[in-house]
């Protein structure tokens, strides 16, 4: 046997969950899909003194509209799950089109929403789309619940806001309108290995074509999901063009992501890619935003 | 030491009790303690999918599964796929009956995490084309096969089981 012992437990209500998390918070470590706690497990990386097992809580698996424009996931839905849902592609385009670059399916069959959020890797797909998309999380313990948005939860590499008695028990997010476009982009070196870069882009216009808003996020560019913000000024108020796709991604990928160098990518390497990336994801981006206005 | 807990598990079809240690993979219980040893066991942190085993009929990694987790669950493992009926061997299934016309496979290890994959693929998907095919298998390492006979497998598999459901139905 490979993971070191521990004690097992596996609540069947959310309040039992909270009880067990308060009373051994600082020994307990919540498993959702397990996909990456697993394997940090069999390596020993992790020795928890006790597992609180939240696959029995079928109450945290769902997908909901509320007020007509807001996604609500509650957090043990899994990846695949979501990538297989409508209500997601009618109005979540972005996650629907990022979700199959998560690992493979035998991966999205037990990783979950909620799992990937809360473990934080700067390489995940999932903390770059929350930021992205501007969603928020609810986070509860034994006493009260509150609500924290994307940018404000991830704190540095596999670290969030979220306290050691916390669950995160729904992720909410906007819903696309009239004007946006998106495109999501990643490389790796091969099919569901982590990326080596990746990028989110919405792009909003105005009935004449001009942009209202942009946003890029990239993953694996930092400590936490990476916002461009310098770089998308520049897009506000334009018209869109090739060339200003190009000025925009020049100053993303030399001016305000952070790569760090690994075995098999150096530092221009991958601000290379980050600049070709970020050109293509604006332009299928700005085609769907004009598409969308079109109709 | 932590403690065993009791668990019962269907395994392709048949119901098993067992106690188990909460640290104990579902990968070496099924090897270990139920003796079906048809899931091959990689690398053990999720990457190989050489153990890869139906859980409710969709595919999952039962080296990223604790035992303990599937307490109540029906499992399918790649011995649940022929339909001997425990003493004599039976017919295997149209897939592997594939995988061996086309030689989908050279040692053979990778192949139960293969087969188990591309079932329910196969049944969401019964005329693939040879890029989903790809996309499919693209979660399972083999060292072998170079894929391209592992791919002919799959259309061939395909297309026999697409050719046997309509002469059953006729």
């Amino acid at each position: 046997m490979k993971p070191a012992p521990f004690k097992y437990t596996s609540p069947s209500t959310i309040t039992a969950a909270l009880d067990l998390l308060a009373e051994n918070a600082y020994d307990a470590k919540l498993l959702a899909g397990g996909q990456s706690l697993i394997p940090a497990m069999n390596f020993r990386l992790t020795q928890p003194a006790m597992l609180i097992d939240l696959n029995r809580l079928d109450k945290l698996d769902y997908v909901r509209v509320a007020n007509n424009n807001t996604v609500q996931i509650g957090a043990m839905t899994r990846q695949r799950t979501l990538e297989r849902n409508q209500l997601i592609r009618d109005m979540l385009p972005l996650m629907s089109e990022t979700l199959p670059f998560i690992a493979h399916s035998q991966i999205r069959n037990r990783g979950t929403i909620g799992g990937s959020l809360a473990h934080a890797d700067p390489a995940a797909e999932l903390p770059a789309i929350l930021v992205a998309l501007q969603g928020r999380l609810r986070l509860r313990n034994r006493m009260r619940e509150r609500w924290v948005p994307a940018e404000a939860f991830f704190k540095g590499i596999f670290t969030t806001d979220l306290a050691p008695d916390e669950i995160i028990v729904e992720v909410e997010f906007p819903s696309i309108s009239k004007g946006d476009g998106w495109s999501f982009l990643e490389f790796s070196r091969r099919k569901g290995d982590y990326a080596l870069m990746g990028v989110a882009a919405l792009l909003t216009v105005d009935s004449q074509g001009v942009c209202r808003s942009a946003r890029l996020v990239y993953l694996n560019s930092g400590e936490v999901p990476t916002v461009a913000s310098l770089a998308t000024g520049l897009l506000e108020g334009e018209k869109p063009s090739g060339i200003l796709f190009e000025a925009v991604a020049r100053v993303a990928a030399s001016d305000v992501i952070a790569p760090t160098a690994n075995i098999h990518a150096s530092v221009p390497y991958l601000r290379h890619l980050a600049y070709s990336l970020t050109k293509r994801a604006l332009e299928v981006a700005h085609s769907r935003a004009l598409a969308s206005v079109e109709t | 030491m932590s403690e065993d807990h009791q668990i019962i598990v269907t395994v392709n079809g048949q119901k098993y009790q067992r106690h188990v240690e909460p640290r104990l993979l579902l990968s070496d219980f099924l090897r270990h303690h139920l003796s079906l040893t048809g899931t091959h066991v990689g690398c053990e942190q999720g990457v190989c999918g050489s153990c890869t085993i139906l859980l409710e009929g969709e595919p999952v990694r039962s080296c990223l599964l604790f035992a303990v987790q599937a307490d109540g669950r029906n499992l399918t493992t790649v011995e649940g796929l022929s339909d001997h009926n425990g003493t004599e061997a039976g017919r295997m299934h149209p897939l592997q009956e594939a995988f061996w016309e086309a030689h989908g496979l050279q040692c053979g290890f990778c192949t139960p995490g293969f087969l188990m994959s591309l079932l329910p693929f196969l049944e969401e998907n019964p005329s693939p084309s040879e890029q989903e095919v790809r996309e499919a298998i693209s979660g399972n390492l083999c060292r072998c096969t170079g894929y391209q006979h592992i791919v002919d497998a799959v259309m061939l598999a395909a297309g026999n089981m697409i050719a046997k459901d309509g002469s059953e139905e006729s």
